[in-house]
């Protein structure tokens, strides 16, 4: 091990070195490469004009469109123009109000039923069946209860995100390794010390796992939520560019979320490398 | 402090319809300071009998008695050192050795830091004690486990196979570094082992266990003289306790042989079991 270590410094010393100028280029090569064709292609198929430029515009309409939705400075994007960092920050909001309840609630009712079997006969059979109730199916519901606007939105992001936050809690304190729990109830751990430091920390690598995916969903949600639920946010930006036929603004608010839905995806990921620096020495994360 | 005196006790799981008996009118006095080994065939009780001392499970007939109470389940008078190494992977070395110390029930019972040291120094392991487990080789992995136990200072040492998992090199060297250990602080000692030397070399008593049901076969005073050297391996006397006790443990292996398999205890539990 100690060795291992060692050697890996050594290397990634040996990486910075000059002569070794061709190996970081093929990795950022490495990066580039995928994308770099794919939107390449996508020119090159929109200039040939295989589909009409309105209906699939080239990226470089896009790029210029959504330059104008951010800036305003153009006005390409005409009703448009200027008004992406209202949508952005409409769905950011919605995203986040959401994901914080549906993960609360989903990591608490994860704990109850990891750690009770009652809990687990009471709570569990309820939570399976609803699991599999797709959220979409609780739109009609959500707007007869909550009406348009940001409630129903926010109700059905977070109920999407309580599943995974909740059934990935539940499985974390069920793998707990049982000597760890063992030995801290021989040292004399009282119950609130079992919990929050054997229990919770053990856990926390699962618990993670199920907030990431309780936050792709999350997006997912709330795009539906704004093309039917709601006057502003990206989702609604796309459904109204798609009635008024601007295909441009389309794509560019699809990339838009995209992009959102990637940097709060990195946030959970570099939370979850600041908790779990233990994590990664004994699984297959490394060098490959 | 620290004498042990189970009565009497027999142990019975329910496996589906049939319960197995794990161990059958057990009967065994530990003095106070003394190092007895448990030992024989996989299968005979003596892991169960471990974690009925230490409490985690609670005998179905019969008593279990340290220092004049009855046993009503785990505690930090009896500390435990598992086979399968009980250290935290999120804490480092130094953490997981304050780790009891810092437990409300043990407040008081001396500076953490200075217990700390002295067990880092003790167990050899003052470089490597911001490392976390995952860092550390076997034999230090176990060393930080006993030095994590030992820290909280109890008065009796259970130990189930605790270098079950080693190489055999590194395991006669924990096997001295124990011994040390012991004769510094005189604790009393109860150690699991299906190693039949081990069981020889460390013990004041071994204990030679027998399956289905698990019963005691024998008890063995062990009258090599203190300290035990590496050497005495080879000697006549030893030579002869190990005969002896390889000709109770080896029948019993190949008697185990031919009964179809049970479940075996330590496979059967669950985090469910214990969290009800």
């Amino acid at each position: 091990m100690l060795q291992q270590t060692k050697s890996a410094e050594f290397q990634s010393s040996a990486v910075t070195k000059p002569g070794n100028q061709w190996r970081r280029t093929s990795k950022v090569l490495q990066y580039v490469i995928f994308p770099g064709t794919i939107i390449l292609l996508w020119q090159i198929f929109s200039v040939i004009g295989f589909v009409r430029r309105n209906v699939f515009p080239p990226p470089t309409e896009v790029l210029s469109v959504w330059y104008d939705l951010i800036t305003g400075a153009t006005d390409i994007a005409g009703r448009y123009s200027g008004t992406w960092l209202d949508h952005a920050w409409a769905s950011t909001w919605r995203v986040f109000a959401g994901f914080s309840w549906g993960v609360a609630l989903g990591i608490f009712v994860g704990l109850l039923i990891g750690l009770s079997k009652v809990m687990e006969r009471v709570l569990d059979p309820t939570i399976q069946v609803f699991r599999n109730i797709p959220v979409t199916a609780w739109v009609p519901l959500s707007l007869i209860f909550f009406g348009i606007g940001n409630a129903p939105a926010v109700f059905m992001i977070g109920l999407g995100a309580f599943f995974p936050a909740a059934i990935n809690t539940t499985h974390g304190v069920r793998q707990i390794n049982i000597t760890l729990y063992k030995a801290a109830k021989m040292m004399g751990a009282n119950d609130q010390e079992l919990l929050s430091r054997v229990i919770l920390p053990a856990a926390l690598p699962s618990i993670l796992t199920g907030v990431r995916l309780s936050m792709g969903i999350a997006w997912v949600l709330v795009v539906v939520a704004e093309i039917l639920a709601v006057r502003s946010g990206l989702g609604y930006l796309l459904n109204d560019a798609y009635l008024f036929y601007r295909n441009d603004v389309v794509i560019a608010a699809m990339l838009s979320i995209g992009l959102l839905g990637f940097l709060s995806d990195r946030l959970v990921v570099i939370v979850r490398d600041i908790v779990l620096t233990w994590n990664e020495k004994e699984t297959f994360g490394g060098e490959h | 402090m620290g004498s042990i005196s189970i009565t009497s006790v027999t142990k019975r799981f329910q496996a589906g319809d049939s319960a197995v008996t794990a161990l059958d009118d057990v009967n065994v006095t530990v003095q106070e300071k003394e190092f007895v080994t448990l030992v024989g065939a996989s299968g005979c009780g003596k892991s169960t009998l471990l974690n009925l001392i230490a409490g985690f499970e609670m005998p179905t007939v019969g008593q279990i008695v340290v220092d004049g109470q009855s046993v009503k389940g785990p505690g930090p008078d009896r500390g435990v050192v598992f086979q399968q190494t009980a250290l935290f992977p999120w804490l480092s070395v130094e953490d997981n050795i304050a780790f009891g110390l810092s437990l409300r029930a043990n407040r008081g019972k001396g500076d953490r830091q200075h217990v700390v040291e002295r067990m880092l120094q003790r167990t050899g392991l003052s470089a490597f004690r911001n490392r976390r487990p995952a860092e550390l080789s076997g034999g230090m992995r176990q060393r930080a486990a006993i030095a994590s136990v030992l820290a909280i200072n109890p008065s009796i040492l259970l130990m189930d196979e605790p270098f079950g998992a080693l190489d055999s090199l590194t395991r006669s060297l924990m096997q001295d570094f124990l011994l040390e250990i012991w004769e510094e602080q005189r604790k009393t000692v109860v150690l699991v082992t299906h190693d039949i030397d081990e069981a020889i070399y460390l013990a004041d008593k071994a204990v030679v266990m027998t399956a289905h049901p698990g019963r005691i076969r024998e008890v063995i005073e062990i009258n090599l003289p203190r300290p035990r050297r590496y050497e005495m391996r080879s000697e006549s006397a030893f030579i002869k306790l190990r005969d002896h006790v390889t000709a109770f443990v080896r029948t019993e292996a190949m008697k185990g042989t031919t009964p179809p398999t049970r479940p075996s205890t330590e496979e059967r539990e669950s985090m469910e079991h214990v969290v009800h």
